[in-house]
């Protein structure tokens, strides 16, 4: 098979799945993250807040079913294009992958040090990951924070070029993620 | 001044006989006093601060054991300062109307030579509700460490924003360890 036909053959429509899984996860627990952190104490805070911290274990959880997708399946070359922008996507995608794990292990590790276990769907009690610490508390929610706000902006730019190869460049790129040519 | 001979006689005396009947000062930085309440299935534990008291205690007259604990309610330590502020508020603690919790016992019951029962009256936010609780008693480096825990409602006292109450269960269960 030859590179355009193995770049056009796209992804499995597993990778594809949970593509659009984390997506939706990610944009919502984003939005949540932005609100919440405005709200005083409350019970709608607090079930926010619950719900946050699920989904964020949910992509924790979905971030290694997809590494382990990625290493056993390769993803198609990027399509042809200038070389900065190949490099800027690879820094961007592998950027994305590094925060897909910090982001959720962060907020894992600020509820843990802020006495707050995580217990998921209100039925699985999480390991502690440290003990009660509010320096430590302080500290992971910084690195939670800023790690949510560089995330943000990588979604941003991640959306705008792949419009910008539909749009613009008019290739395969969105498309072929969209799971239209997956076999 | 013959008092006081006479006291530090008294003092010496119970020394001499291992056996200081004399009230021990509770010291706050050895000793835990931790609420533990349930947001949905998630339980918290909230240590408080601020606490001072004295137990007077002599095994051999266990039943004439002396309890008095003062806690200061604004030192309640949730883990996050949003909600150490929400529970010093009107609705909850009424910290600044209601500074002080206080338990003081009323009737001493011994079961064997570690454990007694312990009933009290347990003030909070102006409310007085009697409680009972089984402690544990053991020998310290100086006097002795009590040990134990009990329910009380929040209801009881007045504590919570009814809103609150389809993620937080009424029930809190009060841990100590005293020395």
């Amino acid at each position: 098979m030859d590179a355009a036909a193995l770049a056009s053959r796209g992804y499995t429509r597993t990778a594809v799945a949970l593509h659009w899984t984390v997506a939706g996860l990610v944009i919502t627990l984003l939005a949540m993250g932005w609100i919440m952190t405005d709200m005083s104490a409350s019970p709608t805070k607090l079930q926010i807040v619950t719900w946050h911290k699920w989904g964020g274990i949910t992509v924790l959880a979905l971030f290694f079913a997809r590494t382990l997708w990625r290493l056993t399946h390769p993803v198609p070359p990027s399509l042809p294009g200038p070389l900065w922008q190949q490099r800027a996507a690879n820094l961007v995608h592998a950027s994305l992958y590094v925060l897909l794990l910090v982001q959720p292990l962060s907020g894992w590790l600020y509820s843990s040090a802020a006495g707050r276990q995580v217990v998921y769907l209100n039925l699985i009690p999480l390991p502690n990951l440290i003990g009660r610490n509010p320096a430590a508390g302080a500290l992971f929610k910084e690195l939670h924070d800023t790690c949510g706000t560089l995330l943000a902006a990588l979604v941003a730019v991640h959306i705008l070029a792949a419009l910008k190869h539909h749009f613009v460049d008019r290739d395969d790129t969105l498309r072929r993620m969209l799971g239209w040519r997956a076999p | 001044m013959l008092g006081s001979v006479v006291a530090v006689a008294l003092a010496a005396a119970t020394l001499a006989a291992g056996q200081p009947s004399a009230a021990q000062a509770i010291k706050a930085q050895q000793s835990t006093l931790v609420a533990s309440f349930r947001q949905q299935a998630v339980t918290v534990d909230a240590p408080f601060k601020r606490f001072d008291g004295s137990i007077q205690y002599d095994p051999a007259h266990a039943g004439d054991t002396r309890a008095t604990l003062h806690v200061d309610t604004t030192s309640l330590d949730i883990g996050d300062e949003d909600s150490d502020a929400e529970v010093r508020g009107v609705a909850w603690l009424d910290s600044a109307h209601y500074p002080m919790a206080t338990f003081e016992s009323t009737r001493i019951t011994p079961r064997d030579a570690q454990h007694f029962d312990a009933t009290g009256n347990l003030t909070i936010k102006g409310r007085t509700r009697p409680v009972t609780m089984i402690v544990s008693v053991a020998p310290a480096a100086r006097g002795y460490v009590y040990d134990g825990s009990f329910e009380l409602s929040r209801r009881d006292f007045g504590i919570g924003d009814p809103q609150w109450d389809s993620v937080l269960d009424d029930r809190v269960l009060v841990r100590f360890h005293l020395l």
